[in-house]
């Protein structure tokens, strides 16, 4: 919790410090933008364990440095993105991957979904077949019927179209 | 009669998650070392910076690494505890100086006492990386074989260190004392 707020004010310090420069995902480690680019890359596929809802390439906090100075080491040694990746997450666990792997463990996650919207077909097909067999079947008596279509008759010769319509409605 | 239910059934799912989500500590992260043999590491000794200290050098016992700065505000926190619990000598602590200047940890340690039969200096914070080490303070309990057998994320407390930390250690087969061992984790309570 202090931990927190303390990178909370170092935050804070380090944004007032800045004044008008352009916020940047972070301060670059080498002056070699090609290889900055593929840190960052790597940082965007990272989880910050300190800030949870941030990228390492987004997070300034002290780990999220260290970390992306990690990154750039193992790339200069010539290591793949995945190897960096399987690095951090034999350390981290999964939960340091922003795009979550397919596991047991994240199978409800993968799945869930895809599974809702099965649920919500199979309740709309449900709706629509009962709907279908409630308009296939016949609502009124054939007497019934033939009383209202009497009445529409007698409304149609007699009465201003109107009060018909009012009617209409009334006796249905 | 059935649809008024379903509302209920919904609002009944609703609350099992909610319940579930009371008791989860989203903080703590899960380590995938746990039950994993420990990372290798060769660090100076804080007191003495021409000694290095290996991991294999710790084989044969059980042993607590505690992750630790003197710029920690919660390792304060923690700290007279593991001061008290090392004077019963049930299990060795060693210090992992995680990131930390050396006078200042020396001098943080004179001033609230020093519970570590050996600190570690990691000054560029590799070997807590290599530990999944996130936030400090975090304790390990490793066993004879050199395999992690338990991670504490944030202070050790009495309860912790009553409920968790001594009957692991125990199990494992530390040294002897438990017995007192136990009461501190009480009186500390």
């Amino acid at each position: 919790m202090l931990e927190r707020l303390r990178l909370a004010l170092m935050a804070t310090a380090l944004a007032l410090a800045c004044g008008a420069v352009p916020a940047r995902d972070a301060v670059p480690g080498s002056d070699d933008p090609a290889l900055e680019a593929r840190v960052m890359a790597v940082a965007e596929e990272l989880r910050c364990l300190v800030c949870q809802n941030e990228t390492i390439a987004a997070s300034q906090a002290d780990l999220a440095v260290d970390l992306r100075k990690q990154i750039r080491v193992k790339l200069r040694a010539g290591q793949s993105q995945q190897e960096i990746l399987d690095f951090m997450s034999a350390r981290y666990g999964d939960f340091v991957l922003y795009r979550p792997r397919l596991s047991a463990s994240t199978l409800l996650l993968w799945l869930g979904p895809f599974a809702l919207l099965l649920i919500a077909a199979g309740v709309l097909a449900f709706n629509i077949r009962r709907r279908r067999r409630a308009a296939v079947a016949p609502a009124w008596s054939e007497e019934q019927a033939q009383r209202a279509r009497a009445m529409l008759l007698e409304a149609d010769a007699g009465e201003p179209a109107q009060s018909a319509d009012r009617s209409t409605k009334a006796s249905v | 009669m059935k649809k008024a239910l379903i509302p209920l059934a919904v609002f009944a799912v609703l609350l099992v998650f909610l319940v579930r989500g009371l008791s989860l500590k989203p903080h703590e992260i899960p380590s995938p070392l746990i039950n994993k043999p420990a990372p290798a590491f060769s660090l100076p000794v804080l007191d003495a910076p021409q000694t290095l200290l290996a991991a294999q050098d710790l084989r044969g016992q059980v042993w607590i690494l505690n992750v630790w700065a003197s710029w920690c505000v919660a390792c304060r926190a923690e700290h007279p505890l593991l001061v008290e619990f090392s004077k019963t000598g049930a299990v060795p602590i060693y210090g992992l100086n995680y990131k930390d200047k050396r006078e200042d940890a020396m001098r943080w340690l004179e001033r609230f006492g020093n519970p570590y039969t050996r600190s570690l200096s990691d000054t560029e914070g590799l070997v807590g990386i290599d530990f999944g080490v996130y936030g400090v303070p975090e304790t390990f309990v490793i066993d004879k074989q050199g395999v992690i057998r338990m991670k504490q994320i944030g202070p050790v407390t009495p309860e912790v260190l009553r409920d968790e930390i001594l009957p692991l250690v125990r199990k494992l087969g530390a040294g002897q004392a438990p017995a007192a061992a136990l009461s501190v984790g009480v009186a500390g309570a």
